[in-house]
């Protein structure tokens, strides 16, 4: 805002917010941007449940009770572990400006691959070794699918928008031949794969059901927060993020960083198959899909592509989830009432989005680059 | 206008301005940027609303709250970025503003044009494309178009800055009749000495405020000389003198310096040098086609030519930033084609780029970090990849210091500074680490008269200790100043290099018209 303001040539004097009033902007920033939409969406999914003739109290209650209380934070905090994973994921790339849409992909064939391989590969290697080496074989498979979508973007400026759902289409198809097919359980007529052991899946966080799946995660989002700011490369990332012109100008190797990028987002996203396979499900069934990244990539925007401020909103999420689980079914709906929740977030955020172009609600979801890559494929056409 | 007042957020940009312009009269509107003109300009064409104050036209108090009310009351503004379509032909053109009509009136309009053009005394033809009107033709379009209703005030905004010297002569005639036809001008420009030859009056515009009134009888009766002191006091005030010597400020058209090819002593070997090359241009905007040129250790050699002609593409191709269809790129006597960016900066080339603010710097980002966004990863900033902060901003500190950056500190974001303060920043960067050989692309471009002044030193000071600049600039004034040679490009193209001297800007001049009627 202030830098449009001061392209104008009109300006006489520099514009020198003092600092105190600059954080309480932030504040505000973050309440109007971040906490506003959610709240909202909770005031009129209470409404919608008031038409429906249910009581909002008692539905909400029940989330508390069955999504927090009695150890049930347990559960949500297992949820947790792959949203968050993926949220890192997607961060990476989305403060690049680069849109990697293929995670329903990345995270099947992932997930495909460690179901498949893993009941072999713990009962043949030392159980701590098999849980790296499947971890690695996921992060790899999520990284390598990005490969085409990256190198096409890196070489030729192919939009990845178009790019990634296409390879994920392809992806998903293929975790499920693979699920029906090579990995398929002989002992079983329905299309799964082997089911691992209880014994052989990650070991939970002593004095919890929670698997270490979930620190893994808190590592990768650490990670990732750390190499966006203090690394040479998360600060080439960030600098192609807000302005790819600049990028080029100061000398940063545009191809390089475009396919970095791309295979550290689809790694961490396989990574979180290999969690969620390894600690919680133990095997994957055809035409399974979780839509992990969906219901994150609210909440990555929300965070404002800030790698720690997705935590809490996963974690809100989590409660919301597991104990809308049972709150659902306390008020006698379908389960489904949830996505309505979270498409009420989506609504508001974009309310605050439009309203933002004409009044100053705070700096916009989404970077520059993001939006105009979004927009680009629509002008393509409009054009063409 | 009287005590016309707008605020933006943190700046007065106007403040209690008051001005009148009488019929048969050239008012000069002269400041450096950032003095309130273009505030001013919106206000009368109906941009901009302001906060306090009123417009009086014939007397009579109006409102203009938007542009089709400033046509109505007869303001016609003529602004300095051409709002012409260049697809279109002429009389296309002048007759948008007819649009109100369902059907257009081809013949009238017609009969209209020749009515305008023959008052002003100019030759246009109704059926040419705008596109392939050379800049000064254009201008004379954009002026017929500015008058097409009926007008009674003109405002130019800044008219010379596309034009060449015979350009702004041929403006001048024009003024003239508009003159004698009772039309009253607002003439706004930052150089004095167009004030001077073209105005009847000047109105001095200095941070927002009136600054000081130079009427017609005082403009007759005072010879130049002595107008140009006071004036230049009073866009300057106590700091006058530092300034004096800025080409916006002297009193009538630079006049070339003589060469001094051998002023620090060395044997002058050649540092970059382009042999054919051929780049392409971006979307709307020229490429470069066949450029060769030298630059040698310790000289300046300008490039002038009209915005638009292949200054971007020319810049870019020897930075790296873009590829060269053809031809050979040497620095130091060696080809850097294949090189990318960084390579070449570690080289010792540097560009400063004229787009500032998006391509300069990340405004989110620090003054501190983006000082050394041209040297990520490199030590002792970097160490295996992670930032030291300490060294970072230290080092920073110190260039903040080193060349007057104005930020509250290092850790400001870098899209708050003005437009000076960023140019600063720029400078900063790139002629810091031993530069040897540096790109200037319209390095004092929308700058105040100071911080131009202390660009063109940090330029001439480079050129001192023996490295050579490329000078790239709309301005000839400042070129005639600053090189020592002065290529010209046009229509993509280096149409000849001129040892700047007695006669440089004609001749320069000469070659911009020159190509482009050919």
């Amino acid at each position: 805002m202030t830098e449009a303001a001061l392209t104008s040539e009109s300006a006489a004097a520099t514009v020198e917010a003092p600092t105190r009033s600059a954080f309480a902007l932030r504040a505000l920033d973050v309440v109007i941007r971040s906490i506003v939409p959610v709240i909202l969406a909770l005031i009129a999914g209470g409404l919608l449940l008031l038409a429906l003739s249910r009581n909002p109290l008692t539905f909400y209650g029940q989330v508390w009770k069955s999504g927090v209380e009695n150890g049930a934070w347990q559960d949500s905090a297992i949820l947790m572990a792959p949203l968050l994973l993926i949220a890192a994921g997607l961060t990476v790339a989305f403060r690049a400006n680069i849109w990697n849409l293929g995670y329903s992909g990345q995270f099947l064939l992932a997930a495909a691959l460690v179901s498949g391989w893993g009941p072999s590969l713990v009962q043949r290697l030392p159980l701590a070794v098999a849980f790296v080496l499947l971890f690695v074989i996921a992060g790899l498979a999520g990284a390598i699918w990005t490969i085409i979508p990256a190198l096409l973007k890196a070489w030729y400026g192919t939009n990845e928008i178009i790019t990634t759902l296409m390879t994920s289409f392809i992806a998903i198809d293929l975790a499920n031949i693979l699920i029906k097919g090579p990995f398929q359980d002989p002992t079983v007529t329905i299309p799964q794969t082997r089911v691992l052991p209880f014994s052989d899946m990650l070991p939970s966080i002593p004095g919890t059901r929670i698997h270490c799946g979930l620190l893994i995660a808190f590592a990768a989002v650490f990670v990732v927060y750390y190499a966006l700011s203090r690394t040479s490369w998360g600060l080439r990332l960030r600098i192609m993020g807000a302005n790819p012109r600049a990028a080029r100008h100061f000398g940063v190797d545009l191809k390089r960083l475009i396919v970095t990028v791309f295979l550290a987002s689809g790694f961490l996203i396989g990574l979180s198959a290999a969690a969620d396979i390894l600690g919680l499900w133990g095997y994957a069934r055809a035409n399974w899909n979780p839509d992990y990244g969906d219901t994150v990539i609210p909440f990555v925007f929300l965070a404002r592509l800030n790698p720690l401020g997705v935590v809490p909103f996963i974690a809100f999420f989590s409660v919301l989830s597991t104990g809308g689980d049972l709150a659902t079914a306390e008020v006698n709906l379908p389960t489904d009432f949830m996505l309505v929740l979270v498409a009420l977030i989506l609504l508001f955020m974009t309310i605050i989005e439009w309203l933002g172009r004409s009044r100053p609600l705070g700096t916009s979801y989404l970077t520059p680059g993001l939006k105009q890559a979004l927009r680009a494929p629509l002008a393509a056409r409009r054009s063409g | 206008m009287v005590g016309i007042t707008k605020r933006y957020p943190g700046v007065l940009a106007n403040d209690g301005v008051t001005f009148t312009v009488k019929r048969g009269e050239v008012r000069c509107l002269l400041g450096e940027n950032g003095a309130g003109k273009s505030t001013l300009i919106g206000i009368l064409s109906g941009f901009v609303r302001p906060d306090a104050g009123s417009i009086r036209v014939d007397g009579a108090s109006v409102q203009i709250d938007s542009p089709r009310a400033a046509l109505d009351l007869g303001i016609g503004t003529v602004y300095q970025h051409s709002a012409l379509i260049p697809a279109l032909t002429v009389l296309e053109n002048l007759m948008l503003g007819d649009s109100r009509a369902l059907r257009l009136g081809v013949a009238a309009a017609r009969a209209r044009l020749a009515e305008l053009a023959g008052s002003l005394g100019v030759d246009v033809d109704p059926e040419m494309r705008v596109a392939d009107l050379a800049l000064g033709a254009q201008q004379q379009v954009e002026i017929i178009k500015a008058l097409w209703r009926g007008s009674r005030v003109l405002v130019l905004d800044e008219p010379t800055s596309m034009l060449t010297p015979q350009g702004v002569a041929e403006l001048g005639a024009v003024l003239e009749r508009l003159k004698q036809q009772g039309q009253g001008v607002v003439f706004i420009t930052h150089k004095l000495h167009e004030a001077l030859t073209l105005g009847d009056g000047i109105t001095i515009l200095r941070q927002g405020r009136i600054a000081g009134t130079i009427d017609s009888a005082r403009m007759r009766s005072t010879d130049h000389e002595e107008l140009r002191d006071e004036i230049v006091h009073l866009m300057f005030g106590a700091q006058a003198d530092v300034y004096a010597e800025a080409p916006e400020l002297q009193d009538e058209l630079a006049e070339g310096h003589e060469p001094t090819p051998h002023r620090h002593g060395g044997h002058n070997e050649v540092l970059l040098e382009l042999r054919n090359v051929t780049a392409e241009g971006e979307r709307t905007e020229l490429g470069v086609a066949e450029v060769s040129f030298d630059l040698r250790e310790g000289e300046i050699l300008g490039v002038a030519g009209v915005d638009g002609n292949g200054q971007r593409a020319l810049a870019e191709v020897i930075a790296g930033q873009r590829p060269a269809a053809r031809g050979e790129v040497l620095l130091f006597g060696a080809p850097v084609e294949r090189l990318s960016v960084a390579a070449r900066q570690k080289l010792g080339l540097r560009y400063v780029t004229d787009d500032r603010l998006h391509e300069g710097i990340v405004g989110s980002f620090p003054v501190g970090i983006n000082l050394f966004l041209k040297r990520i990863g490199q030590p002792p900033f970097w160490r295996r990849g992670r930032i030291q902060r300490a060294v970072v901003d230290a080092r920073a500190t110190e260039l903040v210091r080193e060349f007057e950056i104005r930020t509250p500190s290092v850790a400001t974001r870098a899209g708050t500074l003005s437009g000076g303060n960023v140019q600063k920043l720029l400078l900063a960067r790139e002629l810091s680490f031993s530069p040897r050989v540096v790109v200037f692309n319209k390095p004092t471009y929308g700058l105040d008269v100071k911080t131009a002044t202390s660009v063109r030193e940090q330029i001439r000071r480079l050129a001192s200790i023996g490295g050579s600049s490329l000078v790239i600039s709309t301005d000839l004034d400042e070129l005639v100043e600053l090189c020592d040679r002065i290529a010209v490009l046009s229509r993509g193209r280096i149409v000849g290099v001129i040892a700047n001297g007695h006669g440089a800007a004609e001749e320069v001049g000469r070659l911009m018209v020159g190509a482009e009627a050919a």
